[in-house]
């Protein structure tokens, strides 16, 4: 086992807490919202099987959707806040231009990325912002559809009811297609998964594949 | 998706058992994402209890939030004459076959709890009150949404013409098809509610809710009963059809 020197902290104990109250919050949230989205689709074509959906008929599903809505805002609101505080945004997500994201996935399509141990690349900043503001897009197209005539101005922004309807199905779509491509990369690079539950990674824990790694 | 009277109770045992059908089932899809080891800490019936207990919890909390958030002067955005969805979608706990059809002739509204003058209504006279007409956005509780134009007395003038108490609680609704809703005072007082005895300027249809409907645009489209047949205030929570079976009893828009 490596001594101390070699260990460097990666993830502090708020984002670990966020990150897996997130993981769960998010998968009921979307298993909850494909049970209520079948009751009357948005695209006739889509639908989700019985199986993936969470809450057993229309109201189970509302049940669960707007019970686990107070954690998946609660959470993310407190990771904002503390994020914005600690300068974690700042420094872990910025900067990042169009010139460095399309270096870094040139060079991570050719599998040359370098990984650095506790910094982000361009592409894993990129990501990781997308997703935030998907988060925060399906939050606010959510409110509006939940209270349409409560928060109609926000109702507006999207194009009104059924507007935001199709952009909380789309950022849906898009958070799913994050998670596949998170899990996806986790899985062929192992040795990020410990840091996000331990907090700590060895320096030299990638040296030995310096591969693509956005995960 | 129809909501079929007679599909109904089953739905509600189908919570249940599937549920747990369908935990285990998620379990094995899941079981490379550790995150969701929380959630398969639920397999016995017991825990299932706790779940639903849980889930009723925050239902009723979800109540209050939303009576918070309710601002009893915003009204809900009104559409154009040309986006009024005419004939307007039949949309019942049972099938177009079953529809009730009220006589004229017959109906009297009755009116009963914490309402000073309890004197029964005549359609005739409903309709020498001053009329409202508003054509808003009925959104159902599955998602889909239609225009309608609705036309008919204020609730909350009518509430106040008898005398109800508008310090209680609740307002419930007895209907000609065997529903049953309620609704909360500031809702019923909302400007916009109206007791709907026309559709596009003409009698609402017995589809439609004959011989009215109570239209509520700040609610749910469960939460508008149609062939009203008894109007009831008071502070013992009356429930309702859908909401005794699971859903959000407040359910605002």
């Amino acid at each position: 086992m490596s001594n101390l020197d070699d260990k460097i902290k990666i993830h502090p104990l708020y984002v670990r807490i966020f990150h897996w109250i997130n993981a769960v919050a998010m998968v009921l949230m979307i298993m909850s919202g494909w049970q209520i989205y079948n009751a009357a689709p948005v695209f006739e074509a889509i639908e989700f099987p019985d199986y993936l959906t969470l809450g057993g008929w229309l109201g189970g599903g509302i049940q669960f959707h707007f019970a686990v809505m107070w954690v998946f805002v609660t959470n993310l609101l407190i990771y904002f806040f503390v994020s914005i505080l600690t300068g974690h945004f700042k420094h872990s997500m910025f900067p990042v231009t169009p010139m460095s994201i399309l270096n870094d996935l040139g060079k991570a399509l050719r599998g040359k990325l370098p990984h650095t141990v506790g910094t982000y690349n361009s592409v894993q900043k990129i990501s990781y912002i997308g997703v935030i503001i998907l988060m925060l897009l399906v939050l606010l197209s959510g409110l509006a559809i939940w209270k349409s005539v409560q928060f109609q101005t926000i109702g507006m922004l999207f194009g009104g009811y059924d507007g935001a309807r199709v952009v909380h199905f789309v950022c849906m779509s898009l958070i799913c297609a994050f998670i596949v491509m998170h899990l996806v990369l986790v899985a062929i690079v192992p040795s990020t998964l410990i840091p996000m539950i331990t907090g700590w990674a060895r320096k030299s824990a990638h040296a030995d594949k310096e591969t693509n790694h956005v995960a | 998706m129809l909501l079929k009277r007679k599909s109904a109770p089953l739905m509600l045992e189908r919570t249940h058992s599937i549920l747990n059908i369908e935990r285990r089932s998620f379990m094995k899809q899941t079981l490379s994402l550790g995150a969701l080891a929380l959630l398969t800490g639920c397999d016995s019936p017991e825990d299932n209890s706790a779940v639903d207990r849980i889930l009723k919890a925050m239902s009723n909390w979800n109540d209050k939030a939303q009576a918070a958030l309710f601002d009893p002067t915003k009204l809900a955005i009104t559409y154009e004459q040309k986006d009024v969805v005419d004939p307007f979608r039949f949309n019942a706990f049972y099938g177009e076959d079953e529809i009730v059809t009220v006589a004229e002739a017959d109906y009297k509204l009755a009116l009963s709890g914490m309402i000073d003058n309890k004197t029964s209504w005549t359609l005739e006279q409903l309709r020498q009150l001053p009329q409202q007409s508003q054509i808003t956005r009925h959104i159902c509780v599955e998602g889909w949404s239609l225009i309608g134009k609705w036309g008919g007395p204020s609730f909350g003038d009518f509430l106040r013409k008898v005398g109800a108490d508008t310090t209680a609680k609740y307002v419930g609704f007895k209907c000609a098809d065997e529903y049953f809703t309620s609704l909360d005072m500031a809702t019923a007082l909302h400007p916009q509610t109206t007791m709907a005895l026309t559709f596009n300027d003409k009698t609402i249809l017995p589809r439609n809710g004959f011989p009215f409907k109570i239209r509520v645009p700040t609610k749910l489209g469960f939460k508008n009963p149609k062939h009203v047949m008894e109007i009831f205030v008071t502070n013992d929570y009356p429930g309702g059809y859908w909401e005794n079976q699971g859903y959000n009893w407040f359910s605002g828009a």
